[in-house]
Parts: structure tokens; sequence; C-alpha cells
């Protein structure tokens, strides 16, 4: 069982009204944002399910855009998050989806677009008490939860691949506390999510970036 | 340090005679990998986020985005101020700051979920309006919060605080056993008392559901957290007073928890029972928020 903390009690500092339901939303797009790694130019959310039903009265819409525009779930500035998404020229749009069933029920697909063809496609869940998951990325399952510092490493299905990644890390001292990897098939596209509890240094992303098998990283820092 | 439980908890308080707060903080700083300062500073940013949100919606009211609540804490305040107060200055005060956290939250405005969004007005309403009340010092509101975190992190641990899986008695039942903790430890009583308070504010709402209309957690939320307030004023008076409850708080967490799982599914937070189940919850339900 993980460490339940005092301040997940007397906690999380947020804005209303529900955990799940807006603290865990913005959660989720500012994760999202983090991995994107590029100015948002336009971000389009899929609601499913219970998200998909109520997200209105949940706030649920301003605080997934709030989370996109770079708030955290306790920033005040969460329900003006329309006029500012207007204001910094950030299209977006909401989709509700009723129908699809999802694993769990406050599920929403985030994808976000720069203008220039760069796009990134994000699924997570919220799992109650602001608590998130984010379970997708680019039509890939994968499962982590922004609660350590993560590096996410997509790459080709070779072999290899993860004993040169370990090796980066090794090497700038970085202690690995979860590490996973997820595919769609063998040899294809992968993505290998390291999670610790330290900062994870940008140093190893310049060793990383030199393999020929590895195409993107991403680096949110704890 | 840890404890699993009460029982546990207990012993740790009688052994080091400490009080539950220095247990609970003591457990923070040597598992939570933080110091007595850190907690201390992000302790006074939890109080002074709800100190801000039981205070001004009774200034400044706004309308609820699902339109069912706002300005109820203003209407309490105004109605006592003007005509005196059936539940006398201390307990109207907590009940008022109680309603106005549920405004807040209601209107996207911060709070601190203690322990969850929904619940949140039933710990700040009873520990600020002691604090004023008996004119304690911040380090013995913090010292409640502590208290309170501790009651509510073995819940947590050993049952649940979530509407959706146990009702409302998960929520406000939670939060009011938290502050019936609390408010005993911050006017003198012991371990022992500040968990006879706990038992009996779960007992005293036990099977309450969770059945919020139109699905916002708007009403019966905030009324729910004035009764958790109330509860916990009347079980923190019993157990300083010496009266017990016979079932230790374990066992009272457990039987919360088993309620809980045998409750339908229409009164666990899907807005098809209770409240949200009548003729006028559904038609809100269909008016406000499609």
């Amino acid at each position: 069982m993980n460490f339940i903390s005092l301040f997940d009690v007397i906690g999380p500092n947020m804005i209303g009204p529900s955990s799940s339901h807006t603290a865990g939303a913005v959660a989720i797009a500012l994760l999202a944002r983090k991995m994107f790694q590029e100015e948002v130019r336009k971000v389009t959310f899929t609601l499913y399910e219970s998200f998909a039903k109520t997200y209105r009265g949940h706030g649920t819409d301003r605080a997934l855009l709030g989370g996109t525009l770079g708030f955290s779930p306790d920033d005040r500035r969460i329900p003006d998050a329309f006029q500012i998404a207007d204001e910094l020229g950030v299209a977006y749009s909401f989709v509700a989806d009723e129908e699809t069933k999802t694993n769990h029920p406050n599920t929403v697909d985030i994808l976000l677009e720069n203008g220039e063809g760069h796009t990134l496609s994000v699924r997570g869940e919220s799992i109650g008490g602001g608590k998130i998951k984010i379970v997708r990325i680019n039509g890939i399952d994968v499962e982590f939860t922004g609660e350590y510092s993560t590096l996410i490493v997509k790459h080709t299905d070779k072999p290899g691949v993860i004993a040169y990644v370990t090796q980066c890390l090794s090497e700038c001292a970085v202690n690995i506390a979860f590490m996973r990897v997820f595919r769609e098939e063998k040899g294809a596209v992968a993505y290998a999510v390291v999670e610790s509890d330290e900062e994870i240094t940008d140093h190893v992303l310049e060793k990383i970036g030199k393999n020929q098998w590895i195409e993107e990283h991403m680096l949110i820092q704890m | 340090m840890d404890f699993l439980n009460a029982e546990t908890l207990l012993e740790c308080c009688r052994k080091q005679n400490i009080p539950i707060s220095g247990a609970m903080l003591a457990r923070e700083t040597s598992l939570g990998s933080c110091t007595k300062e850190s907690v201390a500073e992000r302790l006074e940013k939890a109080v002074q986020i709800m100190r801000d949100a039981s205070h001004d919606p009774i200034e400044n009211p706004k309308t609820s985005i699902g339109g069912l609540i706002g300005g109820e804490a203003q209407k309490v305040r105004r109605y006592a101020e003007a005509n005196g107060s059936i539940c006398g200055s201390s307990l109207t005060k907590a009940i008022s700051y109680g309603m106005a956290v549920l405004e807040v939250n209601a209107t996207m405005g911060l709070i601190v979920a203690a322990p969850t969004a929904g619940s949140a007005g039933v710990v700040p309403g009873v520990l600020l309006a002691l604090q004023e009340e008996y004119e304690l010092s911040d380090e013995t509101l913090e010292r409640g919060l502590l208290n309170a975190g501790a009651i509510g992190y073995i819940l947590m641990r050993n049952a649940s605080v979530s509407g959706a899986e146990a009702g409302c008695q998960a929520e406000v039942g939670a939060a009011s056993a938290m502050a019936a903790g609390a408010a005993v430890e911050m006017l003198g009583g012991t371990p022992e008392m500040s968990f006879h308070a706990a038992s009996l504010a779960l007992s005293n709402l036990l099977g309450l559901v969770c059945d919020p209309i139109a699905g916002l957690v708007e009403a019966p939320c905030q009324s729910r957290n004035a009764i958790g307030v109330a509860n916990a004023f009347t079980c923190a008076q019993l157990a300083l007073s010496g009266v017990t409850h016979p079932v230790p708080f374990d066992e009272m967490a457990e039987a919360m928890y088993k309620v809980g799982r045998t409750l339908p599914f229409e009164l666990r937070e899907t807005a098809m029972g209770g409240n949200a189940g009548t003729p006028t919850g559904c038609a809100l339900n269909c008016g406000k928020c499609k």
C-alpha cells in the first residue's frame, strides 16, 4: 500500500467542486501539457462516461483547459480558463462521448496540437481524491501517475534499447524506482516509462537522444 | 514510526505520553520524508485557505455553478445576528463556516479537501469556530488538524472516504469523526476521549447515503456539512464529559465500511436515489445539468 500522508487527508488544496471531476481533471491535463513540451495552439478533449455526463456542473471543462494552460489544481485562475485561453489564442473543443465504454468512469482523451503538425494524444483517468493515471499515449496503452519524476522514451522495439536507457540513467546516477515497457506489437513503436524518487537530470536526455532507435523522449520533473 | 489503526496509535500515545497530534507529526516526519518545519508550513497554508473559504461567502455570497446553492452561510449568520441563535453562538458560527466552505467549493473556489471536497466544510467549520470562541492559538489549531488527519488517515486506510464507494457516511461521517476527535484534543481531552468522540460521530451518521441532486456537489451536500459540524460538536461534548462509545473506533471504521458496501448503487453518488431520485431532484437534473 502506498504511504498515505497527512496531506492526502487534509488536502489536496484544490479548486472545487470535485476532487475527481475537477482537481483530477486539472492534474491529467497539466501532465499532458508537460509531456507535450511545446506550445499548445489547439486542444481537443473527448470525455467518456461520468466525465461526459456531468462535466459542465463539475467545471471539468474549465479544469481540463486550465491544466492545459499550465495551471495546478489549486490555481485560482481555473474558473476563468475559457477567457484566458481565448486571450492566448489557444483553440479548444470538448466532445462528450457517452457511448464508448472505458476502463474507468472518469476518463478523458486529450489531443494537443502545436499548429505545425506536431501532436500528442494522451488518455487519463481520474481515480479519486485528485489522484490520476495516464493510461495511453498516442494509442499505446501505458500506465504512470506523474507522482514521481518520470522519463518517457518512445523507441523502436529492438534488442538493447532498454539496456541503453538504463545505462544512461546509471551513468547519471539516477535511481530507478519503477520501470515498465509498453509496446503495440513486436518490433513496432514502444514506450519505456521510468519513474524516480529524485529529479532526473536533463543531462540524461542528451545521452539518450543519441541512440538511433530512440525517436522521442519526454521528461516530467516531480 | 507508524500506526495502522486506532489501537496501535493509542498504544503509541500511551507509551510515549504524547497526544494524537504528536504521533501523527512523528509519523509524517519519519515516513513522509519531510521536516517538522515543512509540515508546519503546509498546515499554515491549509489553515489560510480554510479561513478564506469559511469567511468569504459570508461577506460575498455567490450562486453555485449548478444554481442549487448560494448565500446560505450569510443567511445563517444574519438570522443569528438579528434574532439570536437556537444552537448557541459557537455552533452557529461553526455551521455558517462549514456551509460557507461548501459554497466556495460549488463556485469553483479554493478549498482544502478534508478528507474530500464534498465534506470539506466540517473540519474547518468546527476547528475555526472553536479557535475563535475559546481564543485558542494557531498552534492548537494545527494540532487539531494533525489529530483530524490521524483519524482520517485510519479511515482512508482501513475503511473508505469515498461517497461512490461507501456513501455520505464515508465523507461527511468521516469528516465529522475527524472534527470531533480534533475538538477533544484542542479542548484538553485525552487521546482515548478523541477516539470515543470519533466513534460516536461515525456511529451517529452510520448509513447516511450519498444522493447529490443532479450529481452536483451542492444539495444536500451543503446542509449535510452543517449536520456533520453539529454532530462533531455533540460528540466532542459527550466525550469530554466522559461519555464513551461501547464499540472501539477500529471496529466502527470496519462497520462503516461494511454498511457502505451494502448500500445500493443508487445511493452511492450516482444521483439516482434519495434526494436525487425524487421527482423534484430528477427535474433539477434535466434542467440544470444538461
